[in-house]
């Protein structure tokens, strides 16, 4: 059992009573809501005659069916448009705060959230959405919900939840030129599995992740899920406090003290105690791609496709599975594989810094021939300041085209997909069969920097080649 | 809330890892504002692919209500669709050798116990229903049993989530909404409620 955690702390704090189940009663501070998973909790609130207990704890926008193309209303996806005033009328019904298209600060919600300080440390956050995990880089515990869920943070700010256990990640040193935040969590997620993490929580410590920006953070919490783990944290420190001093919920003058102090006291003690630990050294993750069909199958970029006999034995049934999904033969180095879609963008990788990233790549470059290649900013904030940066200059210049802020193809719940088997380079997170949006397309999982490569080259590239 | 103790019928087995919930209900028909009509829609992509070999079209298999997984279902995204559309099918419990935990606890919301067993032990139910489709089998969660023709075989379960089925508690939406006033408590205990005022 783990003792001293900023976990097993948060979790203490939000205790409202044990169940009789056993389970605890959790007091949720921040619920995020969205137009994909929420219709159904708020009929479910109608049907049950039940109110909104703390309408100003939820926040809600809408990015998983927003066109980035098209946005005029109604929008030409009958669908999506029935999506959108589903929630814009239970937004108003029951005075919950709605960040909509247009306002400046819509957004992948875990995208605007953090970008206006609504995410916080010691802060619990729930959101109808796996990546939820993505909080956790300020020190919050974020969990992933359902839409029974959903409704029951909506009619009481709780859930019922069993405590998780700890496991500390710890990486330590400095990451070598053109690996990032997103090859970390690659190679970690690849060496303990995608349901490694069943059961536990993520502290990822060391100082690699100490030394990385709050982005970098968020780029590695998002990604906990994919290795089982339903919430990732980072301990909140100075960069956290910078980052957050001056956002628009941040706590202000007055409180801003106080806070620091509190937040400084939910870190994890020196002494505390965890379920397992596990260390990486970060001078030996390469840049990484995944090759099949779970975020665990992922390689080195100097690597070729396993073959069987090199994998566990318990990895081998999933692996033919993804050599035939793939159409991608063991043994076959993975740079060279040809790519038809180029894709920057989502919850993982669509912020300001994953932008100028790619942007200094794509800078003077040209878009291979055949190739469909697109930046997909994450928060119509995000497109702001990376205009006023003049980073859309550089795309479009490069023949990447530039949209407006959503989910995009990440999950292909909007205009934005693949076509037959076509293979996408995705700096998103989930590379399972038909994600993409057709149910034969291929998806390669890399960092912005890989992605922008693989589009020059039309291949997928080695990003050091081109520092 | 209804009582769940045992759940007998017939059992489809689905053989695979890592079966997340993309695969379960694929994204394009979460364009809805209820969940009617998801059951249809279960492992769309899937079962176009394998046209008609699927086991949720072949017609053994038809009318079956315990579904036979192996590890990691229900991984990836949190989409309650999926539960949603599996119970829309006629599944009412699930073995497996694992679940993912999101998946797991949107089971446990809609009254669809998921009870883990042994690789060994989840093989040998796939291969006896894939054998003889019409067997009858049954899942106890008193006694922690699943009963597949001859064969008894332990299952797991977590104790909280096995008493919540048991004790007909397994909706927590009323439990929660019962104790609003030390939701209030605990809230007012936390600094930052304040900060944001």
């Amino acid at each position: 059992m783990s003792k001293g955690t900023l976990f097993d702390k948060v979790w203490d704090l939000h205790t409202v009573g044990i169940l009789p189940s056993g389970q605890t009663q959790l007091f949720i501070g921040l619920h995020l809501i969205h137009e994909v998973t929420s219709p159904q909790a708020f009929a479910m609130l109608r049907e049950r005659g039940l109110k909104v207990l703390f309408p100003d704890r939820t926040v809600a926008t809408v990015d998983h069916i927003v066109p980035t193309e098209n946005q005029a209303r109604p929008f030409v996806d009958v669908l999506a448009e029935e999506m959108m005033q589903a929630l814009e009328n239970s937004c108003k019904e029951y005075g919950i705060p709605f960040y909509n298209i247009g306002s400046g600060d819509q957004g992948i919600v875990h995208i605007i959230a953090p970008e206006q300080g609504l995410t916080q440390p010691g802060m619990t956050v729930a959101c109808g959405d796996s990546h939820t995990s993505t909080h956790g880089a300020f020190g919050a515990i974020a969990f992933g919900i359902g839409t029974s869920q959903v409704r029951d943070v909506l009619a009481s700010q709780t859930l019922a939840l069993s405590k998780l256990k700890v496991r500390k990640i710890e990486v330590n040193g400095d990451l070598k030129p053109g690996v990032y935040a997103k090859d970390v969590i690659l190679h970690i997620i690849r060496t303990l599995g995608v349901k490694g993490g069943v059961g536990f929580a993520y502290e990822f410590a060391g100082t690699t992740f100490e030394r990385m920006s709050m982005e970098e953070r968020m780029t590695v919490c998002n990604m906990s899920i994919e290795g089982g783990a339903r919430c990732g944290y980072i301990n909140p420190d100075e960069t956290t406090y910078e980052y957050l001093k001056g956002r628009d919920f941040a706590p202000k003058e007055g409180d801003w003290e106080q806070a620091v102090s509190w937040w400084n006291g939910i870190k994890s003690d020196r002494d505390a105690e965890y379920d397992d630990i596990v260390t990486f050294a970060a001078s030996e993750i390469p840049p990484t791609v995944t090759w099949g069909i779970t975020p665990g199958q992922g390689i080195g970029i100097d690597e070729s496709i396993p073959t069987p006999e090199s994998l566990a034995e318990g990895d081998r049934d999933i692996a033919e599975e993804a050599y035939k999904y793939m159409k991608l033969d063991p043994g076959v180095p993975i740079q060279g594989t040809k790519v038809d879609v180029c894709f920057v963008g989502s919850c993982t990788n669509g912020r300001i810094s994953d932008l100028r990233e790619a942007a200094k790549f794509a800078k003077g470059h040209q878009v291979a021939n055949g190739v469909k290649a697109f930046v997909v900013p994450g928060s119509e904030r995000v497109k702001k300041e990376a205009e006023a940066e003049g980073l859309h200059h550089i795309f479009l210049e490069a023949g990447f085209e530039w949209r407006e802020a959503g989910c995009s193809m990440c999950l292909a719940m909007n205009p934005d997909k693949l076509q037959g088997d076509q293979i996408s380079a995705s700096s998103s997170n989930r590379n399972f069969k038909g994600r993409q949006g057709s149910s034969t397309g291929r998806t390669l999982l890399m960092s912005p920097a890989m992605v922008v490569a693989a589009a020059i080259n039309g291949t997928v590239t080695d990003v050091r080649k081109m520092l | 809330m209804s009582e769940v103790k045992t759940i007998s019928g017939r059992g489809i087995p689905l053989k695979g890892n890592d079966i997340d919930t993309d695969r379960i209900i694929p994204a394009r028909f979460l364009r809805c504002v209820t969940f009617d009509g998801l059951g249809e829609q279960v492992f769309a992509d899937d079962r176009q692919q394998t046209n008609g070999e699927h086991p949720f079209d072949q017609p053994q298999y038809q009318g079956a209500n315990i579904l036979i997984a192996n590890g990691n279902f229900g991984c990836g995204s949190s989409r309650e669709h999926a539960p949603q559309a599996l119970l829309r099918w006629g599944i009412q419990t699930i073995i497996g050798e694992s679940f993912a935990e999101i998946f797991l606890g949107n089971c446990v919301a809609l009254g669809i116990p998921c009870v883990i067993a042994t690789p060994k032990i989840i093989a040998q139910l796939q291969a006896k229903l894939t054998e003889s489709p019409k067997t009858t089998i049954s899942v106890n969660l008193e006694n922690k049993e699943v009963r597949c023709d001859d064969l008894t075989v332990p299952v797991q379960i977590g104790e909280g989530i096995r008493q919540m089925f048991l004790t007909g508690k397994w909706d927590s939406c009323g439990q929660l909404t019962a104790n609003a006033e030390q939701v209030k408590t605990t809230a007012a205990n936390l600094p930052y409620i304040a900060w944001a005022s």
